[in-house]
């Protein structure tokens, strides 16, 4: 089986897979990063939304073996070594922007590169507008907006 | 209100390991050895099983076994049920076809499991799978209600393949009521097929322990305690005693994950036949073909009135799809759960329903968000607010000339309403929602070339389900309490184990707010579990929107019978009567002295029993208890939907949303308010956007994210929500529940704004841009020029 390495949440990572193991198999797999979801297969949902050299990117639709010598961040590399969260996971919590908690990771990873790509002034319309790439079928999208507006001013 | 006490809006205790990925959902447990699951599943309709050939699957790298229908059968694992009797009008028993987890002779539905690969991983398992040699016989398969009962027969029990013929109110009264009308309404109705789309897809780990002959299910439940005993008692694949089943944190259920599916059932079978443990996660595309739709009836309905507006009857004639078998509660949710409803708000003399279940070579149909009272709000809310236009009326006015206004209120068809107070969240709700300045904002858009429409929704619900003698008396094969233990530790933190499922619902915050509050002991002492049937006694589970009017109530019960204990054990520290000690914030005092011990005092002094005999009272301090409650609750609010129509393109775009409800006492707004939020969600994607297609051979043509439209954040605005507060009389706290208002109001409200938009009542749902359009051609040529 071919081999593949990349840094994942800063520390190098290894590992041997089939050529078409996907980067989320990968993560959630063999580096027991559960934090990742599967929520479709038609690249959709957004659930396995994680960050491969700082830009968003579906792990379910990323070969493992694409990600080759990559930084890759998902989820629980968001927050601070001590535990700090990060901003927007702090304000998902403040502004009840989630509730079962499958879409979460998927929406955060989401949220923070709406504000790569738009900076920390985020009105509604374009929230809504970026999250066409993210379901969530519990809040109904009303305090993710508003989690991620303030997300976005209090990173900056 | 303390900062953490009920009515404050805490933050969850959940979200960290959310927020952090650290959630343990059932994919993300493993177990040593873990093999996975892959079904072989029908391609087909329906079809009869010629034969199975799985010699060269067996034979494939990392292949442990291939199990098919056949095995199922000969080693006598028994069908899955529907747990709740419907007769039909003639007095004969609802016809319940077998339902074996694999089938062996005969499949019903693109997606009918067949056989089962094991192997050591996913992508072994899809290989062989493919490789597995069904030949089927195809068979003509019928898909449409409406034409259930010409079509061919599916099950041999089900003749013109009707489960049961119901009804329910007096057919002549309701006759005569018409007889005498000045104004009837009339209404067809499809109300639209769902799916239910939990985002997190089911899965199930099943493992056995030979040494102990035990097994354990992880699965993706609402009701872990109602799948162990299902499981047990009539798949019979373990007694209960030898069974566990953990329902971790699951991402979100809606109804969908309430029910008994094959797949755990063959899991676990498996993992004691390979003696490993078995794993199976469905995708999304096994999940569009497997997990129980919603919804899916074909009404007939009519509302009679006298000259001024006032109601006197209605009658509805529905045809229930309820798929190709009998899912766990599926026979309950077009009858009890549906025509009980049909009065709504008003003040009904006479109601008439008539309820034909059959089957189709579908997906089986059982309770979606509401179940049944979404589909019975659209008939009633659609009927008034059309007879309010035909008969030249205000619909608020014709819906207040017939709202029931004293309580408690019988309705013709079984509901005692106990509380309410509709008028309230009426004005509340046409105040927030500007209702007064609709026509100047219908101007405006009209200069922006946009139909600006206005629609109402004053639906009520039956929650709190349910009262356990009631249900019964209706044919439910369980009772529907709940049950809870409070366990203080020595050192006066307290564990709640609870018979309801959170999944997205934050019981872990508001329950531990009721107890903080009511033992006053901080927030953080206390610890919710739920989910597994090894710590929690048992349990019915979350559904219905039950949990707090009775989970909580259990609680309430179980935490009145730990003071009644703690002020034994103060009594003896203190040296009093126990009639003299008074409990409040926290604190035991003697009444009339400044003798007083805390709370945690009071919990280690229960443990270390040095202070009285153990002979005159127990040490410890645990208490159990099982809540029924009295009766159903009845949540009921005014929902009010504004729209603007593309009149080019028929495009509709929600631009006000107003919600008003009565939820009785509220545990935690900021939760409250994401139900409701949540649940109108799912209600306007009923209304503009979801919609499960089968065409006529029966193959799924909306079978993936692609093409089964999902409300995206781009669909929706954002909601004014707000509550109005009449209390349940129904249980200790007042509460009568939330989660499924928004989904029960919706899609009337957005019926009703639509086509008030383009002046034409035939607009059905989804209301697609190209239905409005076509609609918008047909409708008075004022509103398409």
């Amino acid at each position: 089986m071919p081999a593949v390495s990349m840094t994942v949440n800063g520390k190098t990572v290894s590992g041997e897979v089939e050529a078409r193991t996907l980067l989320v198999q990968f993560l959630r797999e063999n580096l027991r990063l559960t934090g990742t979801h599967v929520g479709c297969d038609t690249s959709q949902c957004g659930a396995c939304v994680v960050h491969v050299d700082g830009i968003a990117a579906k792990s379910c639709t990323t070969l493992a073996l694409q990600c080759e010598g990559a930084k890759v961040t998902t989820i629980e590399g968001l927050a601070e070594p001590g535990g700090k969260l990060h901003p927007m996971q702090e304000a998902f919590r403040e502004h009840h922007g989630l509730q079962c908690g499958y879409c979460t990771p998927g929406m955060i990873m989401a949220a923070l590169d709406i504000v790569r790509r738009n900076g920390h002034d985020l009105d509604e319309h374009t929230i809504r507008e970026q999250l066409d790439g993210n379901l969530c079928r519990c809040t109904g999208y009303h305090n993710i907006v508003k989690a991620i507006a303030a997300g976005a001013k209090a990173m900056a | 209100m303390s900062a953490t006490g009920i009515g404050a809006a805490v933050r969850r205790k959940e979200d960290l390991r959310f927020i952090t990925g650290k959630g343990q959902y059932t994919d993300d447990v493993v177990r040593p050895g873990e093999t996975r699951a892959v079904f072989v599943r029908s391609p087909h309709a329906r079809a009869r099983i010629k034969s199975v050939d799985a010699a060269e699957a067996k034979t494939m790298p990392g292949i442990v076994a291939v199990l098919t229908g056949a095995d199922l059968a000969s080693d006598k694992i028994g069908n899955l049920i529907c747990g709740w009797m419907i007769h039909s009008k003639d007095g004969s028993p609802m016809n319940m076809a077998p339902h074996p987890a694999l089938a062996a002779t005969t499949v019903n539905h693109v997606g009918d499991a067949v056989a089962v690969v094991i192997a050591e991983t996913i992508a072994q398992g899809r290989d062989a799978a493919e490789k597995v040699k069904i030949d089927y016989e195809v068979l003509p398969a019928v898909t449409d209600p409406s034409k259930a009962k010409s079509g061919p027969q599916i099950h041999d029990i089900a003749p013109k393949n009707t489960i049961y013929e119901w009804s329910l109110g007096d057919a002549k009264a309701t006759e005569a009521a018409f007889a005498a009308a000045k104004h009837v309404t009339k209404l067809n109705i499809v109300n639209n097929r769902l799916a239910p789309n939990a985002i997190e897809p089911r899965a199930a780990l099943a493992e056995y322990d030979a040494g102990t002959d035990h097994l354990t299910l992880w699965n993706t439940s609402q009701n872990p305690h109602v799948a162990r005993l299902v499981i047990s008692a009539f798949v019979g694949i373990a007694p209960e005693h030898k069974l566990r089943v953990i329902a971790p944190d699951v991402g979100g259920g809606f109804g969908s994950k309430i029910f008994i599916y094959p797949e755990e059932v063959v899991c676990l079978w498996a993992a004691r036949k390979v003696v490993r443990p078995v794993k199976w996660t469905s995708d999304r595309t096994e999940a569009f073909i497997t997990d129980a739709h919603g919804r899916d009836h074909v009404t007939q309905a009519e509302l009679a009135l006298d000259l001024n507006g006032k109601i006197l009857a209605l009658r509805a004639k529905t045809i229930a799809n309820l798929g190709a078998y009998m899912s766990t509660f599926s026979s309950s949710v077009p009858t009890y759960l549906y025509a009980t409803l049909l009065s709504g708000q008003y003040d009904i003399p006479q109601i008439y329903c008539e309820v034909d279940a059959v089957y189709t070579n579908t997906v089986p149909v059982d309770a979606y968000r509401g179940a049944g009272r979404p589909e019975a709000t659209f008939v009633v809310e659609r009927l008034v607010e059309i007879a309010a236009r035909e008969m030249g009326l205000d619909p608020l006015d014709l819906r207040k000339r017939n709202f029931i206004k004293t309580f408690p209120h019988q309705t013709p068809v079984i509901m005692s309403y106990d509380a309410g107070d509709y008028n309230a969240s009426l004005k509340k709700a046409t105040e927030i929602g500007d209702v007064k300045g609709f026509g100047k904002r219908k101007r405006e858009s009209a200069r922006q070339g946009k139909l600006r429409g206005i629609g109402y929704s004053t639906y009520i619900e039956a929650c709190g389900i349910a009262p356990s003698q009631a249900v019964g008396s209706l044919g439910a094969g369980v009772g529907l309490w709940e049950s809870a233990e409070v366990r203080v530790n020595p050192t006066g933190t307290v564990e709640v184990l609870t018979g309801s499922h959170a999944h997205g619902q934050g019981h872990e915050t508001t329950f531990a707010q009721l107890v903080s509050e009511r033992l006053g002991i901080p927030f953080d002492n206390v610890a919710i579990i739920h989910g597994d049937t090894d710590k929690v006694q048992f349990g019915m589970g979350t559904y219905g929107s039950r949990s707090g009017a009775v989970g909580m109530s259990a609680i309430v019960k179980a935490l009145d019978k730990i003071e009644a204990k703690a002020k034994k054990v103060a009594a003896h520290m203190l040296e009093a009567a126990e009639g003299d000690i008074e409990f409040k914030d926290g604190k035991f005092t003697v009444a009339g002295t400044d003798k007083s011990a805390a709370f945690g005092d009071v919990a280690l002094n229960a443990y270390i029993a040095h202070k009285f005999s153990g002979q005159e009272l127990e040490p410890g301090l645990k208490e159990t208890s099982f809540y029924d409650p009295t009766n159903f609750t009845f949540p009921a609010g005014c929902h009010i939907c504004e729209v603007e129509v593309d009149r080019d393109t028929g495009k509709t775009e929600i631009v006000n949303w107003t919600a008003v409800d009565d939820f009785g006492t509220v545990i935690n707004p900021m939760i409250v308010e994401g139900q409701v939020h949540g649940g109108i969600a799912q209600g306007v994607g009923q209304a503009l956007l979801e919609g499960v297609v089968y065409d006529t051979n029966g193959q799924l043509v909306s079978g993936s994210f692609m093409d089964y439209a999902m409300p995206h954040a781009h669909d929706l605005p954002s909601f004014k929500v707000e509550t109005t507060m009449t209390r349940s009389p129904s249980n200790p706290l007042g509460i009568k529940g939330c989660g499924e208002a928004g989904a029960i109001a919706a899609p009337a409200a957005v019926i009703n704004a639509i086509t008030d938009a383009i002046g034409s009542e035939q607009v059905p749902m989804p209301a697609t841009a190209n239905t409005v359009w076509s609609a918008l051609q047909k409708a008075a040529p004022r509103q398409a020029a």
